[in-house]
């Protein structure tokens, strides 16, 4: 199998495990790697895709849902994950199930030296601030681990973070070699 | 100085008069917390306790799961320029549940009352701000339905855009500098939105 087909199926699989655990509100920047996913979910009746201008709205953006009465996730990359820290407290506070997906930059033979400091901090800040951690670099674990993440999450009430490492993604290098 | 003469507490009051199973509230953390909560507290208030810039995203993902309900969030001046932003992400989505009513007394209140950026410049060494205009800001965010509020004569028509005009709606409220009692909702985040959705008919998971 090559390996833009099975990076399509692992993308397609994390859109599965949304509707399997009925997920309302998808909120994200843009970011390449979470692209087709953000693509399916937009395209998706039952999803509401939000746009943000900042990682920081989707914290507050998902307890507004649970007040409400649903499931939300939050897309971002690590580098975002600076920018929710004070923010992601709330989880803690109010309680309620909070779940992010992180696509992992300045992790696994990053080109940008500009990526690594916020990169290297990202699992050591979210665990900082009480947020569980699961990470998975092999595409054949990927469907599991964000499933297993979504029940600790809305089963077990928990803040849960799933880091896609960049062995995972594929390395970004503008074309150099 | 700022020359606003409109009272917050007496405002808020009458934006939440009747308030029922329809409105949902999220106040705020400090001032618009304590006013909200001075007007009666109710399980359909959200009042924080911090999460400063929160209140509006907040609201837009409740409007965005309780279409039929109303969404009224009420914040100070301080909170909405730190989420300034998140009037684009609103903008973008067009909640027409959804209604934001900044009250700007040009200060930090809980803090000492320092200016904000919505003071005036030229205002003196310690009291200058820039000038921020939170109105114009919403509407070029995307806001089309965005206003400023002075006058008594006005609010009984903020009150019905407040809580009926078709949204997104936001209102600007300059309100008068006052040292007023606080008056505290629960605390207890856990408890606060354990109430708000035990309110809503939403079973416990």
């Amino acid at each position: 199998m090559n390996v833009e087909l099975k990076s399509a199926e692992w993308k397609d699989q994390i859109f599965d495990v949304f509707q399997d655990h009925d997920i309302k509100q998808v909120f994200h920047v843009p970011d390449a790697g979470h692209s087709r996913l953000i693509e399916l979910c937009q395209k998706s009746n039952s999803i509401r895709t939000l746009a943000l201008t900042t990682e920081e709205e989707g914290i507050p953006l998902a307890a507004g849902a649970w007040l409400g009465g649903q499931r939300s996730v939050l897309l971002m990359q690590s580098s975002g994950v600076g920018n929710t820290i004070n923010l992601m407290g709330m989880p803690k506070t109010l309680r309620f199930p909070f779940l992010t997906l992180i696509t992992m930059r300045g992790d696994y033979g990053e080109f940008n030296s500009w990526q690594y400091p916020m990169g290297q901090a990202t699992p050591k800040v979210l665990e900082a601030m009480g947020v569980l951690v699961y990470s998975v670099d092999k595409p054949e674990e990927v469907k599991a681990t964000v499933d297993a993440a979504a029940r600790s999450a809305f089963n077990g009430g928990q803040s849960v973070a799933v880091l896609l490492r960049q062995k995972l993604l594929g390395i970004k290098n503008f074309g150099k070699k | 100085m700022s020359n606003a003469t409109l009272q917050r507490r007496s405002l808020v009051k009458q934006m939440l008069a009747g308030a029922d199973g329809n409105l949902l509230v999220i106040a705020g953390l400090g001032s618009a917390n304590w006013d909200v909560t001075e007007a009666g507290d109710r399980p359909l208030n959200m009042p924080l306790w911090g999460s400063m810039g929160a209140p509006v995203p907040m609201g837009l993902g409740l409007a965005l799961a309780q279409p039929k309900k109303r969404v009224l969030v009420i914040t100070g001046d301080g909170d909405m320029l730190m989420s300034l932003s998140s009037l684009a992400t609103v903008a973008a989505q067009q909640p027409d549940n959804l209604a934001v009513v900044v009250l700007d007394n040009e200060k930090f209140g809980e803090t000492g009352n320092q200016a904000t950026a919505t003071a005036p410049r030229n205002n003196g060494p310690t009291d200058s701000g820039a000038g921020t205009d939170l109105a114009m800001i919403a509407k070029g965010c995307g806001i089309a339905d965005s206003a400023t509020v002075r006058e008594v004569s006005e609010v009984a028509q903020l009150v019905k855009d407040a809580r009926t005009t078709k949204g997104p709606v936001f209102r600007l409220v300059k309100v008068m500098v006052e040292k007023l009692e606080f008056v505290m909702p629960p605390q207890d985040g856990a408890h606060l939105k354990d109430r708000f959705r035990q309110a809503l008919g939403i079973k416990p998971t």
